[in-house]
Parts: C-alpha cells; sequence; structure tokens
C-alpha cells in the first residue's frame, strides 16, 4: 500500500469503477489508483491473472485501464483530470462501433 | 520549461530529457542549432530526477541532494533555445533520421540532420515466482511515485535485491518515515571477492564517500537479510507474504502488503536496436550496449546515443556523454564553431572520467545472481503473454536457437510491452540451456512502433504515391 | 562427422515442416535443415488465411489444388491436433475480399469473372454492400460491396508452425536448426550437404529453403526463379472478438488482436519496415472497419514473400539429380495440407504426379505468347 506525505494533498475527484476517489493534481491515473489502495488494475486477457502497476515508468505495460471510455490506457502515463471516470479491465479491450 | 510546438525539421533532435537529454539539448540550443527535446513524460528530468520540476516535495530531506542537481540542468535547458516537447511519445527512428512521435493523439513524421538517442535505462526483470502479482512492484516504480505524487509504501513494505539503488531508496523511506519490514539482500556473497580488485578506484571516486554515508544511514535502522539465494512472492490475487531462503536459513517467510524488487537497471534499447543500432552483449553489465565510437556515434551514422542507454554510466556520466554528443553534432552541422568548444569538450571528457571512476566496484558488488536472471519452473518470464520458463526450456529442447524462432513457438515477446519484462532473461536462458554465450544467441528482432501508436493515428500520416500503390488494391 | 538420412528437407518453415511432417509419416528416416534465429523466413509474413478465391487466374490447376487443399485442411488439422494436442483453431466460416469503391468491386467482379470461365472448383459470389454489412456489421461507409468464398477460412499459423514441428519429431523426424546448407552434391545414389557443423548425407533431398532455393537449385539442376517481395503486418492489441469472418487483407487472430496485412512491394532483400506503407495499410483498415482507428498497433514486421515470376508454385523433381526436388511457393499455410498429405507421399515414393508437372519450373522457359 501507499499514503500521501502531507506536502501532496489530494485536491480533486475521480471515479473508480463508479465509486468517487480523491486525487492529486499532477498525479497519475496509477498513482491515484495506489493512493486510495488499490493494487489490482486489471485481470489480463491471457488468463484471468489479477495484474497492477509493476515499473511506474510506462514500459511493463501492466497497469492498463480505461479512461473516460477508452480501454487499455497506461495509468501510469496519463495525469489526472476532475471528473474523470476510470474502469478497470476485465479481459481483452471492446471497441464500440 | 515551456513547452513548443512541433515543426517538420530540426538539426538536432534529442530523444529523452534525464540528464543526457537535457545536458545535450542545452549545448545544441546554446550553440545556436534548431534543436528539439522529446520526452514522453508531462515533465523533464527522465527517471532519475523524476518530476524534478513539479514534485509535491519540497526542497527537503526526503529525497537527498543529488536529485536536486536535476533542477540545475533544467533550468539551463529552458535558457538554451532548445525547443522542449513533452508528452511527445517517438515511436518510431529510421536510418534515414526520421521520427515518428505522438503529441496529444497525433502523429508527426519529423526529420533531423543529427540524432541524440538519451532514453536512459529501466530496471532490469527480476522473474520470480509470483512477481505478476499486485502490489510486486519495482523499487524504482515506489521511488517514482514518491517523486511524482509524494507517495510513501505503507503496510508491511519488503524490498529485496541487490544495487545502489535499492540502498538510496531505503534511506528516502526512512527519510520519508515509512517503516521497512524488511531488506532482502540478493548479493552473492561471492560478490565482495571479486569487487575487491576494484576497491582502489571506488575508494578515489565521487561514489565513495556517497555510498558510505547511505550505508551508515540505512543499515542501522533495518532488518537487513543477507545473501538470499531464493525469493518468492506469495498471495492469492496480491502479495501477501514473500518466502526466501538464504545461504544459512533453508526456508523463511515474511509477511507482505508490497514487494520492492530492484537488481539494478539496463539500457533502454528498444528505439536503438528498431532503428538499426548495433548492439553487443556485454559481460560486465550483463545487457545489450550500443557499439560506440569515442564521439558517441553509433553505427547509423548521424545518430548518437548519450546516458544509460548506451551502457549505465549513471546521472552525473550521463549528463557528460549528453555534452560531448552535443559537441559532436554541433561540429557536424557548425564547423566554424568547432574551435571554440575545444575547452568545454575537453572538460566534459575529464568530468567523464572522473564520473566513471569507482564504476566497476559498483558492477561487481552488485552483480545480480544467475538464479535471478535466468528463471525456471512456472516462472513467468513473458508477462505479457505469460509464458512460463518451463515452456521455454521445452521449446529449446525442440530446437528453437533463439528469441526470435521462440516467438513462433511460445508467443513470448510478441506482447505491448515488445520485450522490454523478458527479452535479457530470455536471451541468458536459451544462452544457458543451448551452452552458448549470450551474445551468441542475441535478442528479439525489434521494429517500430516501439511505443503503442493507434491505427488511427497511422493512418494519419502522409503516405505518398509509392506507399499507397503497395497496398492491397486489385 | 557425416550423418545419413533417407531424405533432408532443407528449410524448416511453413512449406518445409509440413513436407518434413509428412515424409516422417511415410516411414521416411527425415532430417529438417534450418538456419539461425535470424534468417529471411518468409512464413514470418505469413497470414494465416487458407484462402481459395481469386487464385489461379492463368493456371487452372492451381486454383483446383488450392481448392483441394482447403477441402483437405480440417482432417490435416485433425490429424495434427491427435498427434501432438496443439488445436490448429482453423475455421471455415468463409471470407471476403472488400472493395473500398464502385471501381474496386468492378476491377474485383470483371478478374472473378474471368477465373470463372476457367470452370475453377469453388463458387465466389459477389455481395452488394448491404449483404456484406448484413454479415460484418462493423464495415465502415466506404465499402462498396465485396466478393465472398464459403471455401476461405484461416488457423493459427504459429500453432501451425509447433504442430508441424512437434508432430515431425513425434514421428521420428530430426530437426536440426541452425544447420545452414553451403552446398550440395549429387554422388552416386546420394546427396551430400555441406554445412559449417559437417556433414549430411541423404538419398533425397527437398529444397523448402524459401529464398534461398534460389542458390541452391542449381546445385543439384533444378531451378527455382525466385525473388523476394516485401509484404508488412500489424498487429493490434487484443481485442473481444468483434470480426469472425476473415478478410483477404485483415483478420481477427484467436487470441483477439487483429492482423492487417498484404502490402506487396518489390524492395529486394530490404526486410525492414516502411513507416509509409504501413501507415497506407493502416487508413484501408480503416475504411473498412471504423472501429480499428482507436486500437493500438504494438507490432509490426516485415517479410519477404517468395515469388516466382507468375506467383504460381514451383514443384519439381531434378532430371539430372533424381531424388531432389524443389518446393517453393507464397502460400504456405493454404497448401500445407496438400504439402503434408499428397505431395510428401509423391516425394517419398520418388515421383510427382502428372498433375503437377504443370508447376514444373520449364514454364518460365516458354516464350510469351504474343
Amino acid at each position: 500500500m501507499f499514503r500521501r506525505l502531507p506536502d501532496a494533498a489530494a485536491t480533486l475527484t475521480v471515479t473508480v469503477d463508479g465509486e468517487p476517489v480523491a486525487a492529486r493534481a499532477g498525479d497519475t491515473v496509477a498513482a491515484a489508483l495506489l493512493a486510495a489502495g488499490k493494487l489490482r488494475f486489471r485481470d489480463t486477457p491471457v488468463t484471468g491473472a489479477a495484474r497492477g502497476p509493476y515499473c511506474m515508468m510506462g514500459v511493463c505495460f501492466d497497469c492498463l485501464v480505461a479512461i473516460d471510455g477508452v480501454g487499455n490506457r497506461q495509468a501510469c502515463m496519463v495525469p489526472v483530470a476532475n471528473g474523470m471516470a476510470i474502469e478497470t479491465q476485465t479481459g481483452a479491450r471492446k471497441i464500440e462501433r | 520549461m515551456p513547452a513548443r510546438a512541433v515543426q517538420e525539421y530540426y538539426d538536432v533532435a534529442v530523444i529523452g530529457a534525464g540528464p543526457a537529454g537535457l545536458a545535450a539539448a542545452t549545448v545544441c540550443g546554446r550553440a545556436g542549432l534548431a534543436t528539439a527535446l522529446f520526452d514522453e513524460q508531462p515533465g523533464p528530468g527522465g527517471q532519475i530526477y523524476r518530476a524534478v520540476a513539479g514534485t509535491p516535495l519540497k526542497r527537503d530531506t526526503i529525497l537527498g541532494a543529488d536529485y536536486w542537481r536535476g533542477a540545475r540542468l533544467v533550468e539551463d535547458c529552458a535558457m538554451s533555445g532548445a525547443h522542449y516537447l513533452p508528452d511527445a511519445t517517438v515511436w518510431s527512428l529510421t536510418r534515414e533520421r526520421e521520427i515518428g512521435v505522438s503529441i496529444a493523439g497525433a502523429a508527426h513524421m519529423i526529420r533531423a540532420r543529427r540524432v541524440i538517442l538519451a532514453t536512459g535505462a529501466m530496471e532490469r526483470p527480476f522473474p520470480i515466482p509470483g512477481w505478476t502479482l499486485p502490489g510486486v512492484m519495482t523499487a524504482g516504480a515506489a521511488q517514482a511515485l514518491l517523486k511524482s505524487a509524494g507517495l510513501v509504501p505503507s503496510g508491511r513494505v519488503v524490498l529485496a535485491g541487490t544495487g545502489p539503488l535499492l540502498w538510496l531508496f531505503a534511506r528516502q523511506c526512512l527519510a520519508a518515515g515509512a517503516e521497512i519490514a524488511a531488506l532482502l539482500d540478493t548479493a552473492p556473497r561471492a560478490n565482495r571477492m571479486r569487487a575487491l580488485p576494484h576497491a582502489p578506484s571506488f575508494l578515489a571516486s565521487n561514489y565513495f564517500r556517497k555510498g558510505l554515508a547511505l550505508l551508515r544511514a540505512v543499515r542501522p535502522r533495518l532488518r537487513v537479510i543477507r545473501h538470499v539465494a531464493a525469493l518468492a512472492a506469495e498471495g492469492s490475487g496480491r502479495v501477501e507474504a514473500v518466502r526466501f531462503r538464504t545461504v544459512r536459513v533453508a526456508a523463511d517467510r515474511i509477511g507482505a502488503d508490497l514487494l520492492l524488487l530492484h537488481q539494478g537497471v539496463v539500457p533502454n534499447v528498444n528505439l536503438a536496436m528498431a532503428a538499426g543500432v548495433e548492439h553487443v552483449w556485454d559481460h560486465a553489465q550483463l545487457c545489450f550496449v550500443p557499439v560506440l565510437t569515442p564521439d558517441l556515434a553509433t553505427s547509423v551514422e548521424g545518430i548518437a546515443i548519450a546516458g544509460d542507454g548506451g551502457g549505465i554510466v549513471g546521472a552525473e556520466a550521463s549528463a557528460e556523454q549528453g555534452r560531448i554528443a552535443a559537441f559532436a553534432a554541433v561540429r557536424a552541422i557548425k564547423p566554424a564553431d568547432a574551435a571554440g568548444l575545444i575547452g568545454a569538450e575537453a572538460e566534459a571528457r575529464r568530468n567523464l572520467a572522473r564520473w566513471r571512476r569507482g564504476r566497476r566496484f559498483l558492477e561487481k558488488l552488485y552483480r545480480p545472481a544467475a538464479q535471478f536472471r535466468i528463471a525456471e519452473g512456472d516462472t513467468i518470464v513473458c508477462r505479457c503473454e505469460e509464458v512460463k520458463a518451463r515452456e521455454i526450456a521445452e521449446a529449446v529442447t525442440l530446437g528453437c536457437a533463439g528469441p526470435n524462432q521462440l516467438k513462433a513457438f511460445t508467443r513470448c515477446g510478441m506482447g505491448p510491452c515488445q520485450g522490454r519484462m523478458c527479452g535479457l532473461t530470455v536471451t541468458e536462458l536459451i544462452a544457458a540451456a543451448r551452452g552458448v554465450a549470450p551474445g551468441d544467441i542475441g535478442y528479439y528482432r525489434l521494429r517500430p512502433p516501439v511505443k503503442p501508436i493507434t491505427v488511427g493515428e497511422l493512418a494519419g500520416l502522409p503516405a505518398g504515391d509509392a506507399a499507397t500503390k503497395a497496398v492491397a488494391r486489385d | 562427422m557425416a550423418e545419413d538420412y533417407d531424405i533432408a528437407v532443407v528449410g524448416g518453415g511453413l512449406v518445409g515442416g509440413a513436407l518434413a511432417w509428412g515424409l516422417a509419416g511415410a516411414g521416411q528416416r527425415v532430417v529438417l535443415l534450418d538456419e539461425g534465429d535470424v534468417a529471411l523466413r518468409a512464413a514470418r509474413g505469413n497470414f494465416a488465411l487458407v484462402w481459395v478465391q481469386g487464385k489461379g487466374l492463368g493456371l487452372p490447376d492451381y486454383a483446383a489444388w488450392t481448392a483441394r487443399s482447403a477441402v483437405a485442411w480440417p482432417d490435416f488439422a485433425a490429424a495434427l491436433a491427435f498427434e501432438t494436442g496443439i488445436d490448429l483453431r482453423y475455421r471455415r466460416p468463409g471470407g471476403f475480399h472488400l472493395a473500398l469503391s464502385e471501381s474496386e468491386l468492378e476491377r474485383r467482379a470483371a478478374m472473378l469473372q474471368r477465373l470463372h470461365n476457367q470452370a475453377p472448383p469453388y463458387q465466389v459470389q459477389i455481395l452488394a454492400r448491404a449483404e456484406v454489412a448484413r454479415m460484418l456489421p462493423a464495415i465502415g461507409p466506404d465499402v462498396a460491396g465485396a466478393s465472398f468464398c464459403p471455401l476461405d477460412g484461416h488457423a493459427d499459423a504459429l500453432r501451425l508452425f509447433r504442430a508441424l514441428h512437434a508432430g515431425f519429431q513425434r514421428r521420428g523426424g530430426r530437426y536440426l536448426a541452425d544447420r545452414a546448407v553451403e552446398a550440395i552434391e549429387h554422388r552416386g545414389r546420394e546427396f551430400r550437404l555441406a554445412t559449417r557443423q559437417g556433414e549430411i548425407r541423404a538419398g533425397k533431398v527437398v529444397l523448402a529453403a524459401g529464398l534461398g532455393n534460389a542458390r541452391l537449385a542449381p546445385m543439384v539442376g533444378l531451378s527455382a526463379p525466385v525473388r523476394p517481395q516485401r509484404g508488412h503486418i500489424l498487429v493490434t492489441e487484443r481485442l473481444a472478438p468483434f470480426l469472425h469472418h476473415p478478410m483477404a487483407t485483415l483478420r481477427q487472430t484467436g487470441e483477439g488482436g487483429v492482423m492487417i496485412g498484404d502490402s506487396q512491394e518489390e524492395a529486394g532483400f530490404d526486410n525492414g519496415v516502411a513507416t509509409r506503407v504501413v501507415s497506407a495499410m493502416a487508413a484501408r483498415a480503416v475504411r473498412a472497419f471504423p472501429l480499428l482507428a482507436r486500437a493500438n498497433v504494438v507490432r509490426s514486421w516485415a517479410a519477404l514473400r517468395v515469388m516466382s515470376p507468375d506467383g504460381f508454385p514451383i514443384y519439381e523433381q531434378s532430371a539430372a539429380c533424381p531424388g531432389a526436388f524443389v518446393v517453393t511457393c507464397h502460400s504456405g499455410v493454404t497448401l500445407a495440407a496438400v504439402h503434408a498429405t499428397v505431395l510428401a507421399p509423391e516425394i517419398a515414393a520418388g515421383a510427382l504426379a502428372g498433375e503437377l508437372r504443370v508447376f514444373g519450373a520449364k514454364r518460365f522457359n516458354v516464350p510469351q505468347a504474343a
């Protein structure tokens, strides 16, 4: 788990799987989820195994979540925005027609 | 640093805004060359100086003095005239120095007379049983969270592995008030003997005093378990415990909410290899490194590599290499300025030599053990396609000769990370199974895009007549 | 150190693999020789289609041979699955060749009409847009229509490759990777293959080395005038299934990734990726299926197809060196079934059937009719 240092207080709100979560402007989506106690970001399309962030620098591709309706986004590379809708993923990405 | 709009052409394109890239762009910008500095992160600093321009941690004692050197590099670059382009993901680079870059969801093709790759390093893969469980991360990842988001590990935190970063991060955690349940040190006992011959250089280097201070600050306040010979993360759906074995203790187990792994860093080779830059196996660093001239030129004309991407040298040496590569670019493009640079270049080379002193000692002291580099049994090697070590070993017995054939046998290496998390493991695993040197096995054949780009973005690039004709059209 | 076999197959790709498996099943002691890890490997450029429509214009026997292979594919896949436990995921839902404009559709229809006049043993229908949209709801507004053939299908080419190799070894075959053949000599009733690691001797030799055949064939009195033709492939991230039929240049794999392919360039031996070409491919793919615009490309590569002067296979036994055969084609997946179950037994028996004579290389020496 992770906790926030006093210098890094939360200042905005996003939703994660529909639930409101506090986040700090400047956080990546991954940081916001981790700070909220979420370690599991997705279940893999290969075996359904649970995965979460590993590298925090965009090379492991394990932190994939859906952000504002777009799936397979690297949570560690996207900064949060107020009102952003984040969803953990199960299996392969579905793109609507 | 203010961001600029992207142009179609630059004199020099620097890729990566860590210490090497910042220093290179500064030299080129000051020399009056049209210079672009591309970086995929929203702020400069690369990984070692991650978030230095925007960290929530004020100038204090948590991160340590070295981190704040990055701020100076950023300031110099901001004043140099170089164009800084953040949130810019470079996904291709050709031998003709054409760069494919994605900015705000749109792809652009840029040309440059000279390219300086400064894409730095990433953590060496650490394939142990259970390393894919949520809650298992790299120490570098946790360090990035501390720098960029002011997050501190909490709960039962276990650090495991070997290397200066592990000890540095331990100190940063302690300074931030985090509790660390244990540090499992996987450096083999034999490393000390092997490092000893290089001790004199180390003692004379800049690293000695810092290293000593670091260990003195950390060791008394931490439970350190040495000579750990085996490690496994256990849990259902997330890490819950770490099982380990040392040379003295047959089996032991610690409860853990977070397991942070680190066994050194290795060059980020994907873009360079996709551009056709020749690499060789470096036995001392146990990774592939580009073949470089003293001017840091690669085997592809006009493309140079500076910083950890050329072989691990550390942040300060990386900055000097950035300057050296930049001086070479300035000489090539503005030969009239060459004479004026001689003094500065000589100084950069002297500084580089100083910062390289002692690194051999560190390499040997912290050399990761083979059993943590070469996985076996059910341990996952390819995280993306979930390919286990035993499947790779089986493919070798079926006659698979190398990593590229392995893709056909197992899908290993075919996922979105493009072999970053498994490449070195695969090369060493096949080498060990076949009884040949890793250099003879080679590495994955890498091609663009080296970072994901949407089909739509690719489609939006201008194709030209020949390309359009080449595509199916009965 | 010499090693003795009944048959040496040179080239461990999809052509060599299928032949070797078939030959090993015919009671022969077979060695399969392959180059090292970084070989040209046309097999990598395959699109995994088992494709019939549109093939054989100008050579009716090729249309028949192709259709025969497609018909034989289910049994072939079942036999391999039974032996190796590897499911090749062969599906035959019928395949489409999309037209992205009225004129493309007209040209396609005209070509298929000419082909139809050769009386091929399969049906192809021209479908108007409405009918295509009913079967492929995700198509974009630019799709004007398509040709559809119920005999078209696709498989998993990597599984095919693995299964052929696994099946070959289970049947007692010997696979030697990293054994590039430098030269072949015909001595009396045997062939001697020189490799860096020593000589291999075999009663028969089958050249299935793709572009390498051009160099090897003359050594045994054969001719294989093949040239490289570059093709690119893009693969997307895994997507939830949405495309249940293969297109000629686009298909969704069993894992969920969408493969986009079929560029054709004369680029010599350069198998590097040309961004402008993949960009043009991406543009056509987005016109065909607009939802793909949002999909991430995770990999692209280029491979060199093995092209004969007329695009049809070359099958021949050497007259000067009986027992030496050359086998080359650019549809290694489609033809895998007949290669394994028809061609291999003929090679084992020592003579190619009369119907395959038309694929001999002598056809290239015939001056074109004015």
